[in-house]
């Protein structure tokens, strides 16, 4: 089993839990794209929850860190973050500059504390 | 780069055709987004214990950064299969009203269906963004050739940025690694409020973050769904309170 394979079962679980539950809305958009109304709804409601699940995943990366993310205090994460999004709304919703933001934020916040 | 007029006969091929989709990756900023976005993937698929052939299929075969972080993260954090299928599954319905509002614009009166399979594979939202503002410059019989060069090119930026962030995460410095992984709760997070135009998504935004690190406390394995679920559905109620209003 080579490093860059990994395991195979990793990768069923990939088709199984990843590409199928995904890949079902675009083939359904295919074959029945028809007669359905955009702002039908339940689509706002399905789109703000799909929101709502992204932003809880991007909270999880914040606040329950992965990998090298732990090695940064809680405090530079969650200011990261926020100097990120105030040069982002400052800047008429750069994305560029508020991840640029946010970055400098926690590696100056790092080498400042040591 | 100044797409050709659409007389010209850059267009009589459809090869020239899928050239210039692919040298419209040049064009747009998004380009750039989606590098750092997939950069920031590469590195959490690392972290999170995935070999990199998992994350460029992930890449291949998903080709939806949400749903890649989602599935990512929720594995990664020791979720069940049907857990992760679910939360995956809720964050790719948008890609319905996508395929349905993108492939009219490329379809003749003369298309397969077939021949839109590929074009709905490669729908999501840069390319859904792309096609609105490139499509217009292209010959209708030109169009699917044109997507698939602009979405190929995409896809090809997104493996590079894959498997750059994967080794970058294995070979940096602690805190350079962190810095690439905190990539994707940023890009993320700034993508998702620029594209927050109505009320409902702005609210959900703001609940989602908020709720998550709440529902984290009952530790039921299925708090991601929970705090989406309930976030989504408030913000849903906001706007149909406003509309009742209005």
């Amino acid at each position: 089993m080579s490093a860059f394979i990994g395991d195979w079962h990793a990768l069923a679980v990939l088709f199984v839990a990843g590409v199928i539950p995904n890949q079902i809305w675009r083939m359904l958009g295919l074959w029945f794209g028809g007669g359905i109304d955009e702002g039908s709804e339940l689509l706002v409601w399905v789109r703000a929850v799909a929101t709502a699940i992204l932003a809880g995943v991007i909270a999880q990366i914040v606040v329950q860190p992965p990998g090298a993310l732990a090695s940064v205090p809680d405090v530079l994460r969650y200011g990261a973050v926020v100097a990120g999004f105030i040069v982002f709304m400052l800047t008429r919703r750069s994305i560029f500059a508020g991840v640029v933001t946010g970055e400098l934020f926690m590696l100056a916040g790092k080498w400042w504390l040591g | 780069m100044a797409l050709p007029p659409l007389d010209s006969s850059e267009w009589h091929s459809s090869f020239r055709a899928f050239a210039w989709g692919l040298r419209s990756i040049t064009q747009t900023i998004l380009t750039i987004v989606l590098f750092v976005t997939y950069l920031g993937i590469g590195a959490l698929a690392h972290d999170t214990h995935f070999s990199l052939a998992w994350a460029l299929a992930s890449t291949l075969f998903v080709w939806a950064g949400p749903a890649q972080i989602i599935l990512i993260t929720t594995l990664g954090s020791g979720a069940t299969l049907i857990q992760s299928a679910i939360a995956v599954t809720v964050s790719a319905i948008r890609l319905f009203p996508m395929v349905v509002s993108v492939l009219p614009l490329m379809r003749t009166p003369t298309t397969k269906r077939r021949e839109l399979i590929f074009a709905a594979h490669l729908t999501a939202v840069t390319l859904w963004v792309e096609c609105h503002r490139f499509l217009p410059q292209v010959p209708r019989e030109r169009r699917i050739a044109f997507v698939h060069g602009l979405g190929c090119g995409l896809v090809s930026v997104c493996l590079t940025a894959n498997t750059v962030g994967y080794f970058l995460a294995a070979n940096l410095t602690q805190t350079l690694g962190a810095a690439i992984l905190l990539l994707t709760p940023l890009s993320f997070l700034f993508s998702t409020a620029r594209n927050s135009r109505e009320i409902a998504d702005i609210v959900a935004l703001v609940l989602g973050l908020v709720l998550y690190p709440l529902a984290a406390k009952m530790n039921s394995g299925l708090d991601i769904l929970v705090s989406g679920v309930v976030a989504g559905t408030i913000a849903y109620g906001v706007h149909f309170w406003r509309e009742a209003r209005a």
